[in-house]
């Protein structure tokens, strides 16, 4: 195995360049070094100005989603041996402006994100009752979904919201599921209005990869497409029973 | 993106579903038989009188109609979704949507006819 | 920090998106198989205006039927008629999630009770059925059409 390995990095500034260049990095090649471990490598030893994301290094706080030789990973969790003998390339999350570097705008999810009420809406709540109470299969319903650690991934690998930026997009509809399927919660009537506008799940065309790109096992296409089916008898039954309010 | 939600969505996706699931039952044996198998000449196709007989009939003719015109209304959505992604033409929504599903209600109508006719 | 946000380069989606990955150009493939769903109801009645017409009709029907390039299509539209079947069944279960009544799972022994999923008929199952049902239609389409004829 060589010792060293080459990363292909985008570079974007936007006070001296008009687009994106890249630039290239000769690291180590370590059995246990990630990508980010290259690219602090970079940092602290070629080129201190390169700008990036990260914290926790242990694919849990969901900020250092790259795009490594074409595929929306987390940097952290996806290992340098996988693409030797190189060269790797690194790029920022498609489908996000750059900001700079590899570091993207995210403010379209973060704005996204809460018109969905991804927290337990009760409508009755009696806290000197003491805590709600749930059984294992009630937690089995939702937990899957829980997952989610709004690492942006699925976003970048959707090819509907690249298109479409006003798509609602896979993890808010994950985790809208993941509230609306929680025993606990009475926020479904309240979060129906975002997810079956044209721009909710109606937008999805069931491409699938947002599934395959999520770090941590969490099905968006699957809670898109169930989600489908319970709005669409929710509307047949509107509309046989009228009176029958939601 | 606050417009107020169009309520036709989810039944055009309904119909779009149950179109899918008897274009999928449907469709290929009918492609298999007729465009493929007897054109090829492996054996012979069915006569003219005992084919018109098994068409006229009442309930083939039903089946035959709710086939069409839902996967009629399968091909319409999923166009209309393909066309706008796959050419990215967003700003053409009305347009597409026209085509589409006035392409399926128009041949939904053709249907009609051929059908009553046999 | 509005300066920044103006100047953040827009990554533009590539016109021929689809192209670039596998996956997208399956799920392209499979979108386009409408397109062939579409054909295959024009040629189903075309086949039964002819019917309707009378025997003449139907014999050049037959003969137009058997022109290389309708031939063609034909086998193309299969191709693409069962990649949406196949694809179709088998994310059928990612939609519906099938629960078993409770009753019934009470009655039911547990050896099968536990292989469940909570309470779920499992995925696999649901896309067996399918596959089940389309070889079911189509032996009974096949059998109609063939005895028909003799």
């Amino acid at each position: 195995m060589a010792d060293t390995i080459t990363l292909l990095v985008t570079r974007y500034r936007p006070d001296t360049e008009a687009e994106p260049t890249v630039a290239e990095y000769e690291v180590p090649l370590r059995k246990d070094w990630a990508v980010l471990d290259g690219l602090n490598h970079v940092k602290d030893q070629l080129d201190g100005t390169l700008s990036y994301r990260w914290s926790c290094r242990m694919g849990i706080c969901g900020s250092c989603g790259m795009t490594v030789n074409g595929e929306p990973r987390l940097s952290c969790a996806t290992f340098l041996t996988e693409f030797a003998p190189g060269p790797v390339r690194v790029e920022p999350l498609a489908n996000f402006p750059i900001v700079r570097d590899l570091v993207v705008d995210i403010d379209d999810f973060l704005r996204k994100l809460p018109t969905v009420k991804p927290w337990i809406v009760r409508h009755v709540d009696w806290v000197e009752d003491g805590e709600y109470l749930q059984t294992p299969d009630e937690q089995s319903a939702y937990q899957q979904y829980s997952m989610c650690i709004n690492c942006m991934l699925c976003y970048s690998a959707c090819p509907v919201y690249g298109v479409d930026p006003d798509f609602l997009g896979p993890a808010a509809i994950a985790l809208a599921q993941r509230y609306n399927l929680d025993s606990r919660d009475h926020g479904a009537a309240d979060r129906l209005d975002v997810l079956v506008h044209p721009e909710g799940v109606w937008g999805c065309t069931f491409v699938g990869e947002c599934t395959r790109a999520c770090p941590k096992g969490v099905d968006p296409a699957g809670a898109i497409q169930r989600y489908k089916l319970t709005a669409a008898m929710r509307s047949v039954r509107a509309l046989l029973l009228p009176w029958g309010a939601r | 993106m606050r417009r107020r939600a169009r309520p036709i969505e989810p039944f055009l996706w309904l119909l779009f579903s149950a179109g899918g699931v008897l274009a999928a039952l449907f469709l290929p044996v009918v492609v298999l038989l007729f465009g493929v198998v007897y054109p090829l000449g492996g054996i012979g196709p069915p006569t003219y009188p005992g084919l018109h007989a098994l068409a006229a009939h009442a309930l083939t003719r039903v089946v035959i109609f709710i086939v069409c015109v839902l996967s009629l209304i399968h091909w319409a959505h999923r166009f209309r979704f393909t066309v706008l992604h796959g050419l990215q033409i967003g700003r053409l929504g009305r347009l597409v949507s026209v085509f589409c599903y006035g392409g399926a209600l128009v041949g939904s109508l053709a249907a009609l006819v051929v059908l009553v006719r046999i | 920090m509005t300066a920044t946000r103006a100047r953040a380069y827009r990554q533009a989606v590539p016109r021929l998106w689809w192209l670039r990955r596998r996956s997208y150009l399956l799920f392209m493939l499979r979108e386009l198989s409408c397109v062939f769903v579409a054909w295959a109801v024009l040629f189903l009645l075309l086949l039964l205006k002819a019917v309707g017409n009378g025997h003449v009709d139907y014999q050049r029907f037959l003969d137009w039927a058997a022109k290389p390039w309708v031939i063609a299509v034909n086998v193309l539209a299969l191709a693409f008629l069962v990649f949406h079947s196949v694809t179709w069944f088998n994310l059928a279960p990612k939609a519906m999630v099938v629960r078993v009544p409770k009753q019934m799972l009470a009655l039911a022994p547990k050896a099968i009770v536990r292989r469940l999923p909570e309470g779920r008929v499992p995925g696999w199952l649901i896309v067996a059925q399918n596959y089940v049902a389309w070889v079911f239609v189509a032996a009974i389409v096949a059998g109609l059409v063939m005895r028909s004829g003799s």
